[in-house]
């Protein structure tokens, strides 16, 4: 290609034929191949959120397994070691393998069409962070299948998690799924951060981003910070199971609540991984369905940071029965009531903006009243917990699990529920139907409560958590039958919701660009949206851009039209700034992503597969940032400025 | 929906320095997660340091000539890195060629002397907890070490083809300079953790 | 008025049936009856948060409103200022109740957190999947060592002491206390002291292994006289066999694999790998409370243990029939 050629800009064109245009350097080649190499993010976030529900169905129905082994005592359903790596795997799956990826492959969806881009900042690692993430979840369940699933719990204390007390590999596998898992949830958050920071629209400076936005950077960031602890850990794990160090090896200088100290720096704040997004969920759905402009906006954006950063310093509240001194378990109960405060300021202002809106009760509303109603209660148990002395009776119990489940389905799976029904016409172009909406509501929310309900009580009356059976002579057969079945008409609502995607999908009635009259910036564009997400990106005006331009929305041109480029702006008040190329789809993000998938399979055997998988990494890293000479590589065409 | 415009943006440049890029903000972004897991290797080690009365447990503090050697070169190599960022910036592809290429042998210096380090320890790392943290925290950095020169080998090998020619390549020599910043500046509080706090307490 | 408290705690609960086993619901330790009270106060509280935010909540969705003029609702000012002000109202009400909630829990935590004054110091190992129970002495020959079963003194504080040598175990009997981790290198401690005499289950409590469901302890509370003469019977030696059933069953365990792993004081079995069991036929239970002590269960669990327990470390020891009843019996007479 020649520095001659004029580059061709979307001013020299009609509407029409810049649509067309860009449709077509913006798509994504047909074929295997084409499918295998695209890089748009939302290609990448259906994958990633289509792969996390098929793992949580698949640790759902672990779920069930478990649930009918303790409906009676001594059943024999499932014998001890199976059970064992069901609830480990069901731990470890639900946790790294569907909530927090969902969570950010929300945000890999809606924050470049919410902030008026065209993809994320870096589409080929985005690409690669899928794929690692697949080959790890993939790779974790061959092995259950195997019956050489990790059997240590979702958190693989020490000793346990060591050589000496369990069996062959399993705790590695465990180990380096959190590996591919971990490296994927940095890539998603490293994207986050510079999108939200370089890529919004003209003119929405910080007060015009929309929560969810914030949401998913408050995240991203946490997930910056966090994530490194557990990759520490876990390597550790790994090293001392083969290689020999001794970091937990008490009799040679190492200590076991190392291990925990490390693992809970990141599983406190994983867990807001998880709620935070789904807060950002309710505060998107809220005002769309209420007819009004969220209230507290300010407080509840300043709400998500103080949550992000108090988050850390919640930690040793996992850990108040190790014996650790005294004074400092109590500042971690002042730190973890603190967090409440935060998180009720949220509430608050939800409730404020239906008292003072005017409520549409279709199901996106109805999973966020839900989310409410048991997320306030698991909220209330949380605090319960964050009491030391309380916490001495019920740490490890069922209480604890009933607590958790409320904030986890409660208050992350009920909002999920939520965007699927509220954004499933953005994705498809069809509606959900509102009928088997409502009746998916009451039965989750029915069956949720019923299942998880009685376990608080369970766990008062003296049952543990993480036991494959009870004796008759305990009294908890009546509550644990009952528990079980909730949990089957709970997993039955899955079922419902599936059904009403497949047929909706199909022949749902057609949705348009905004079926819900909502306000932010994903709604201006078609559904599904074009590959280009936007033909002319917005100029922002306002918080709320489609509530208040209600003809025609403010744009920019002057973007090229014969190749990928979007508009880089200033990061507070976001005056565009610079335009720049977009990749191109490419092969090597999923050619590294197995170079690295394989290294890390094979350095559970041998140290020695880090030095050798090392080459090919090198190649295929080389490979993906080599320049192509494509038209976003093309010599300049003025002198530098 | 329908849209107006209201601006147009083709004299805005097509690539720019620093904080106005995408992967400026990507290597900060890397920076913080890695500096993190430095930081938590650290606390680690520290941790570690408290349970125990005598530090090292079983030998004497590592020997100082090779770490302070690397710190040395590492410290020497920041002026090289400081001018080749300039140079960059300026788009003098004649002196950015010089200087990648002195950041890659500055880069592959310490590499060489880092070697020696690990036998300076004196301990094995599954010698005892000392070993094995004192080897970890080696390792990390070792590991920034060797992806950060393999970045300049690959940067040095891109400014002497036709891809030279494109403006970003410049770019992109900033934020590797930016990023080697990073690797001098992380080893410092290693180096003093690893060879000076077990002379000290 | 704690029975009221625990009772009004099993009602706001809906037990279908309160029961008092090894539930932190019926204390009978001081400790337990602290935590309990402290939970009744968050009970009462959160209960009352629960129902006034689910009331707003309720009156939002319900309030007539009037018709709509606009697709999307204008806010009114002096509206937004009210509600402000009970928003403000609603965080300021939160921070309180949690500061009550901190202080109230630092306080109990105090009261029985610190070292007091005890009288009898019992150190607990844990292992997969039993409890070593040793009740030291300054004087060696009151020293003696049991398992799965503790005997305290009623009304007064015991000193518990634990070590574990192999994985992370808790120890857990709510009707006394919280939980206590055991933790690989790294000493723990927990003081129990039991109001009146009683038989305490108690289970661990933290994710040790694959029988981690059977290890459960009792903790037997006595009065002074009995639990005098529990424990001058527990330091003698084994009771000698009285007939020659009995010392054909004696000779049966010294020399098959049983002595290897256990110890009778007082015979030639001295093993430290299992439970000791120079006592075993006064214990309650077998394998860690996960069968009652009859003559049916201990041959069938000397005869299988895998069956019972699958995974345990004690292996199935190949005797006869008439050997099995014999070692069976014998060990049943080491009251």
């Amino acid at each position: 290609m020649s520095a001659a050629a004029e580059p061709l800009r979307d001013t020299d064109i009609g509407e029409p034929e810049l649509e067309a245009r860009l449709v077509d350097i913006w798509k994504t080649p047909r074929g295997f191949f084409g499918w295998l190499s695209s890089v748009d993010h939302k290609q990448i976030a259906l994958r990633y959120i289509a792969t996390a529900f098929f793992f949580m169905t698949l640790a759902g129905i672990g779920a069930i397994f478990m649930r009918l082994q303790l409906a009676t005592p001594d059943a024999h359903i499932v014998g001890p070691d199976r059970y064992d790596q069901l609830f480990t795997m069901h731990g470890s799956t639900m946790m790294f393998l569907f909530a927090v990826p969902v969570m950010q492959a929300f945000g890999v969806y809606l924050v470049p069409l919410m902030i008026g881009t065209r993809n994320v900042a870096f589409p080929r690692l985005n690409a690669f962070g899928y794929w690692l993430y697949l080959f790890g979840g993939l790779f974790l369940w061959f092995c259950f299948a195997s019956n050489n699933g990790p059997d240590v719990g979702w958190f693989d204390y020490t000793p346990l998690g060591l050589t000496p007390y369990n069996v062959g590999h399993r705790a590695d596998f465990w180990a380096q799924m959190i590996t591919y898992t971990e490296v994927s949830g940095l890539v998603i958050a490293v994207e986050i951060v510079v999108t939200v920071f370089k890529m919004r629209a003209p003119g929405m400076s910080l007060d015009r981003i929309p929560i969810f936005v914030w949401a998913s950077l408050v995240t991203a960031f946490m997930v910056l910070f966090a994530m490194p602890a557990v990759m520490v850990c876990s390597t550790m794990l790994i090293l001392d199971r083969e290689v020999n160090t001794h970091f937990f090896d008490v009799a040679l200088g190492g200590d076991n609540l190392l291990f925990q100290h490390l693992f809970w720096f990141f599983g406190h704040p994983e867990v807001y991984f998880i709620f935070i997004p789904a807060t950002g969920f309710v505060s998107a759905i809220v005002p769309v369905f209420a007819r009004r402009r969220m209230f507290g906006h300010t407080a509840i954006v300043l709400s998500l940071i103080a949550t992000g950063f108090l988050s850390f310093g919640l930690w040793v509240h996992h850990m108040f029965v190790t014996g650790l001194p005294r004074l400092g378990d109590s500042f971690f109960t002042a730190s973890s009531m603190a967090i409440a405060v935060p998180t009720g300021v949220q509430i608050f202002c939800w409730i404020a903006t239906l008292w003072a809106g005017r409520p549409r009760f279709a199901t996106p509303l109805l999973f966020v009243l839900g989310f409410i109603f048991n997320f306030v209660i698991g909220g209330l148990t949380g605090v319960m917990v964050a009491s030391v002395p309380l916490d001495t009776q019920v740490h490890d119990t069922f209480f604890v699990v009933a607590h958790l489940h409320y904030v986890l389905i409660g208050g992350s799976v009920f909002p999920l529920i939520a965007a699927v029904y509220y954004w499933f016409p953005k994705v498809t172009g069809r509606m959900l139907s509102e009928t088997l909406g409502k009746w998916n509501f009451w039965i989750a929310f029915i069956g949720f409560n019923v299942a998880f309900f009685p376990m608080h009580i369970l766990g008062l009356e003296g049952m543990p958590r993480r036991i494959y059976t009870y004796s008759a002579d305990m009294p908890w057969a009546g509550l644990n039958l009952l528990s079980t079945i909730g949990a089957i008409v709970f997993a039955f609502s899955f079922v419902l919701l599936l059904w009403n995607m497949v047929r909706s999908g199909l022949r749902g009635a057609p949705a348009g660009p905004n079926p819900w009259d909502a306000d932010s910036l994903e709604w201006a564009t078609a559904s599904p949206p074009p590959p280009q997400n936007f033909t002319r990106i917005p100029v922002v005006t306002s918080l709320l851009p489609l509530w208040t331009e209600r003809k025609t929305i403010p744009a920019v041109a002057g973007l090229r039209a014969d190749r990928r480029e979007v508009l880089l702006s200033t990061l507070t008040e976001a005056e565009p700034d610079v335009r720049e190329p977009s990749p191109e789809p490419s092969i090597w993000p999923i050619f590294a992503a197995i170079a690295v998938g394989i290294t890390f399979l094979w350095s559970i055997y041998t140290p020695w597969a880090v030095i050798y998988g090392a080459i090919p990494i090198a190649v295929t890293l080389t490979g993906w940032f080599w320049p192509k000479g494509s038209k976003e590589d093309e010599r300049w065409t003025h002198a530098p400025s | 929906m329908d849209t107006r415009t209201v601006l147009n943006v083709a004299p805005l440049p097509e690539s720019a320095f620093g904080s106005r890029t995408l992967t400026w903000w990507g290597t900060i972004a890397f920076m913080s997660l890695e500096g993190m897991g430095f930081a938590l290797a650290v606390g680690a080690y520290l941790y570690l340091r408290v349970l125990q009365t005598k530090w090292p447990m079983n030998v004497p503090p590592p020997d100082l000539l090779p770490g302070t050697l690397v710190t040395i070169i590492l410290l020497i190599s920041a002026v090289p890195n400081y001018f080749l960022e300039r140079w960059a910036r300026a788009y003098d592809l004649a002196k950015v060629r010089i200087g990648i290429v002195a950041m890659t042998l500055l880069g592959i210096a310490p590499l060489i002397v880092r070697a020696f380090e690990f036998p300076a320890l004196r301990e094995r790392w599954d010698g005892d907890a000392y070993g094995s943290v004192s080897w970890f925290l080696l390792g990390l950095h070792t590991t920034h070490l060797i992806t950060d020169v393999g970045d300049t080998i690959v940067l040095a090998v891109l400014m002497f083809t036709r891809h030279s020619e494109n403006p970003r390549r410049f770019s992109d020599v900033t934020d590797n300079a930016a990023y080697w910043y990073f690797v001098v500046l992380s080893w410092l509080p290693i180096y003093f953790v690893l060879y000076w706090l077990p002379r000290i307490g | 008025m704690k029975g009221f408290a625990a009772g009004f705690v099993c009602l706001a609960l809906t037990l279908p049936a309160c029961s008092s086993v090894q539930s932190a619901l019926a204390p009978e330790g001081d400790t337990a009856r602290a935590i309990l009270q402290l939970f009744l106060l968050f009970m009462v509280v959160c209960t009352a948060v629960f129902v006034v935010v689910m009331a707003f909540l309720l009156l939002a969705l319900v309030r007539r409103r009037a018709t709509p003029g606009e697709p999307v609702l204008r806010p009114d000012p002096i509206e937004e200022r009210r509600m402000a002000w009970i928003v403000g109202g609603g965080v300021a009400a939160t921070v309180i109740i949690l500061t009550i909630f901190t202080f109230a829990s630092f306080l109990t935590n105090k009261s029985f957190a610190e070292p007091r004054p005890h009288g009898l110091t019992i150190k607990v190992t844990s292992h997969q999947w039993w409890w070593q129970v040793n009740y030291e002495s300054r004087d060696a020959s009151q020293t003696f060592e049991t398992a799965n079963e503790i005997h305290i003194p009623v009304g007064q504080p015991v000193k518990l002491d634990f070590e574990s040598p192999d994985v992370i175990h808790s120890f857990w009997v709510p009707n006394l206390a919280g939980k206590q981790d055991l933790i690989p290198g790294r000493y723990t401690t927990l003081t129990v002291k039991a109001d009146r005499p009683g038989i305490y289950r108690g289970q661990c409590a933290e994710y040790c292994g694959i029988q981690h469901a059977h290890m459960a302890i009792y903790v037997v509370a006595q009065n002074q006289s009995d639990f005098g003469r529990w424990r001058a019977q527990q330091v003698k030696s084994a009771k000698a066999p009285s007939n020659a059933a009995l010392r054909h069953g004696q000779q049966v365990f010294q020399s098959s694999p049983c002595a290897m792993c256990h110890t009778i004081s007082g015979t030639n079995a001295g093993g430290q790998v299992g439970p000791d069991l120079t006592h075993f036929g006064s214990r309650m239970t077998i394998a860690a409370g996960t069968m009652r002590n009859s003559m049916g269960n201990l041959t069938g669990w000397i005869a299988d243990p895998q069956r019972m327990k699958p995974y345990t470390r004690m292996p199935a020891v190949a005797l006869t029939g008439p050997d099995l009843i014999a070692v069976s019996r014998y060990l049943e007479s080491l009251k």
